[in-house]
């Protein structure tokens, strides 16, 4: 298996990306008319979570990939692309936090539909991995992750369209600014910034993907070394550990 | 197709009608945290969004107690190897296992729902009766078709009393927000108001997502 492709140009787009889009955000986008320095934050926010919210649904299709063909290296990236996008996840309720503090005073505001759809997908995607680590057999573990992929991943539009009809629409629609409400060097730095979000999610995919075959690879390899008396038990675990 | 699934539904419908696993308990349930939350909101009479939201959290938990049961004889005395030695859709299964947890609902509702208007409720729902009959018939769909897929992949798990709440609960929350913003005018203090047409839509549109995903996916659930 070679999840390595690609990994250093990626690597190099992400590197000069990200602070690319920084240092658009502090030096070249204008503060916003209405919020000042603070709407900066959304350069961030907001691209990470449109990041993440995709790569919940590469979960989703990497599981029917899964499912259809039975390669366990899609239960893998499967995995990793959830467990990513958790991570991008805590950063994204984070900082969607801050900005309600700064932009409305309060840490958190239920009436921002965004930010309550995304912390019930937050919410569901948090069970994943309990849901593999207590499946002991590692067939049934990737099988069962991958229906919960699915489900999960179907889950995430269905959510934000009922939140989304069920809250006041006082608030502005934070993506809607995305449109063409935006002025151009907003947009321009927007875009920068998802572009390179988008970068680094997919370089940290990658790399996880890559060590954790690698460290596959050399657990075959050693209980090749060893002999059958060897056989070191594997470890329970969340993650897949045999492709 | 059609015989197998009345042949699992009269099984199941004969263990509950013996044993009485689910049902009393998912009402004793229901019934307790209309008291509870008599006491914990301090209130002698709910109306409005206040007593739709009650009555939903009241339900949906009581749901999860079903779904933590509705496959536990299956796992424990051999139910599904004997399923799947049998020459038959596996799909009819899920439909089954979907229909008893549905009829379950219905059950508990029945009681259910009165017990909350004669503790809880101020004004009675007289004439919005039919339209509460199509909210409650349409959430409890979404809820056995989530519940039953829940219930099954949980239930191989180490840790099911944990991990299908867990789940149920986010994977609900459509149901919630759509059938309490439903029920809501339903229960006005002063008297049923309209009620907006579209939430009904989008439990219609849940329980067909669902249950077509649902379909496609059950099967992997049962794989030995």
């Amino acid at each position: 298996m070679t999840f390595g492709r690609g990994l250093r140009a990626l690597s190099i787009a992400s590197a000069v990306l990200i602070p690319g889009a920084f240092a658009l955000v502090f030096f070249y986008a204008p503060n916003d008319a209405d919020q000042g320095f603070v709407q900066k934050i959304f350069y961030l926010h907001v691209p990470m979570a449109i990041v993440t919210l995709c790569g919940f649904v590469a979960g989703g299709v990497y599981g029917i990939k899964h499912l259809r063909s039975g390669d366990r290296a899609h239960d893998l990236r499967s995995y990793v692309a959830i467990h990513m996008s958790l991570i991008l996840g805590v950063g994204v309720l984070a900082t969607g936090s801050i900005w309600a503090r700064a932009s409305w005073g309060h840490w958190w505001v239920w009436d921002e539909p965004t930010l309550v759809s995304f912390l019930i997908v937050f919410l569901l995607y948090a069970c994943y991995q309990p849901l593999r680590f207590s499946i002991e057999d590692p067939e049934r573990q990737a099988r069962y992750a991958s229906v919960f992929a699915i489900l999960a991943g179907a889950f995430v539009p269905l959510n934000f369209l009922a939140v989304r009809m069920a809250e006041s629409l006082s608030h502005p629609r934070v993506l809607s600014t995305t449109g063409g409400a935006m002025p151009g060097d907003m947009r321009i730095t927007f875009l920068v910034a998802l572009v390179g979000m988008a970068c680094l999610f997919v370089t940290l995919c990658k790399y996880e993907l890559a060590s954790k075959a690698a460290s596959m690879q050399l657990r075959a390899l050693k209980r090749r070394l060893a002999g059958d008396d060897g056989l070191v038990p594997l470890n329970r675990s969340a993650a897949p550990q045999q492709l | 197709m059609t015989g197998t699934v009345a042949a699992l539904i009269r099984k199941d419908l004969q263990l509950e009608r013996r044993a009485f696993e689910s049902v009393p308990a998912m009402l004793m349930f229901s019934i307790s945290i209309f008291v509870l939350f008599h006491f914990g909101l301090d209130r002698g009479a709910l109306a409005g969004d206040l007593a739709a939201g009650v009555l939903w959290v009241t339900l949906l938990l009581a749901a999860v107690l079903g779904m933590n049961r509705l496959f536990v004889a299956e796992r424990d005395q051999g139910g599904f190897d004997g399923f799947l030695m049998a020459p038959v859709d596996r799909t009819a299964l899920f439909v089954a296992k979907a229909i008893v947890l549905f009829s379950f609902l219905v059950a508990v509702e029945l009681v259910a729902v009165p017990a909350f208007v004669v503790l809880l409720l101020d004004p009675s729902p007289g004439q919005a009766m039919p339209e509460l009959l199509a909210v409650l018939v349409l959430a409890d769909a979404g809820i056995a078709v989530v519940g039953t897929l829940i219930g099954a992949l949980g239930v191989q798990t180490r840790a099911r009393d944990l991990i299908i709440p867990l789940i149920a609960l986010p994977l609900l929350v459509p149901v919630v927000i759509a059938a309490a913003e439903a029920t809501a005018p339903l229960l006005a203090a002063q008297g049923a108001e309209p009620f907006p047409a579209r939430w009904l839509a989008v439990l219609a549109l849940y329980d067909a997502v669902f249950g077509l995903l649902a379909y496609a996916v059950f099967d992997f659930l049962l794989e030995e």
